[in-house]
């Protein structure tokens, strides 16, 4: 594997400030979010589309998530988690795979 | 855009900007700056450095193979708003508009070289099933492409995965072509950051 990588360090800079940085929703929520994994309804619905669907999202979803009481802001840290965690995702399967396929030979 | 905060919720200083830039760029500030410039601490600080490294930074890809990428994982997430604006400024990087059509329209039969092909579909099925394995690496490599370029082609599919999901959920407005190839323009000139 080549050895130190600017743009994978960037990223991991995105993902902490958005799972550990301050917020107005809770972090255990943007976890949530993240991993869409374990969010009460009607989030798990907005966010599940975000993840895997994204051009299905509605205004009605996001209507849902704020009767169901959360604020715009939060709303917009919760999406930006699902967002970056759905990529996350698929960056490191890429980069496993590219490990993979470059063991015991010279790479980089 | 479907939350108020990310048309109206800006700082007075950021709202001054985007008066400016209506003016003198003759356009409406696309929802994508307007993303960007929310809470900047939140997400679009640490998203512009990400975005400009991968996009600008270092890399044995051209701005136009990675301004193609970008649009390609647009094209699978049928992110329509970052279809326009990535085949504007692949199109302009590259000065061939049509190049850029045929890879969109049928990557098998359009003319790229064989190394850009074979990383373009090895994107496409990872945004589309959400994995990829050993064996579709060795494919990439194989057609010439060599690890580091790999590396730097999955940090442009994450950038735009991330974007695309968000361009569609948030409702980013669509823009006339002139505003695509403005939006180019200014992407080749600044970049990202």
């Amino acid at each position: 594997m080549p050895d130190e990588d600017p743009k994978r360090a960037a990223y991991r800079a995105l993902v902490d400030r958005v799972l550990n940085g301050a917020g107005r929703a809770p972090a255990e929520l943007r976890a949530g979010a993240f991993g869409n994994a374990g969010l009460p309804p009607p989030l798990d619905v907005l966010i599940g589309k975000v993840a895997t669907r994204p051009a299905q999202v509605t205004d009605g979803d996001f209507a849902a998530a704020k009767a169901a009481g959360f604020s715009e802001d939060q709303i917009f840290e919760l999406v930006v988690s699902a967002a970056v965690g759905q990529s996350a995702r698929l960056y490191d399967s890429g980069l496993a795979a590219l490990a993979e396929a470059t063991a015991g030979g010279e790479a980089g | 855009m479907r939350l108020d905060i990310l048309n109206r919720g800006h700082g007075p200083g950021t709202k001054v900007l985007f008066a400016l830039i209506r003016v003198f760029s003759g356009h409406p500030v696309p929802d994508a700056a307007r993303l960007v410039f929310y809470r900047p601490g939140f997400y679009g600080a640490r998203a512009k450095e990400f975005t400009h490294e991968a996009m600008r930074g270092p890399s044995a890809w051209s701005v136009a193979d990675r301004e193609l990428m970008a649009a390609f994982v647009s094209k699978v997430n049928e992110s329509a708003f970052c279809v326009g604006a990535h085949s504007a400024t692949a199109g302009q990087a590259y000065q061939d508009g049509v190049k850029v059509r045929a890879v969109l329209t049928d990557l098998e039969s359009a003319p790229v070289e064989e190394g850009l092909r074979a990383t373009l579909r090895m994107l496409g099925k990872l945004t589309r099933e959400g994995k990829v394995g050993a064996e579709d690496v060795r494919d990439v490599l194989s057609a010439g492409v060599s690890p580091r370029q790999v590396q730097d082609a999955l940090a442009v599919c994450a950038a735009f995965n991330t974007t695309d999901r968000l361009a569609d959920a948030f409702g980013f407005q669509l823009l006339s072509p002139e505003g695509y190839e403005a939006g180019a323009k200014y992407l080749l000139k600044r970049g990202y950051r």
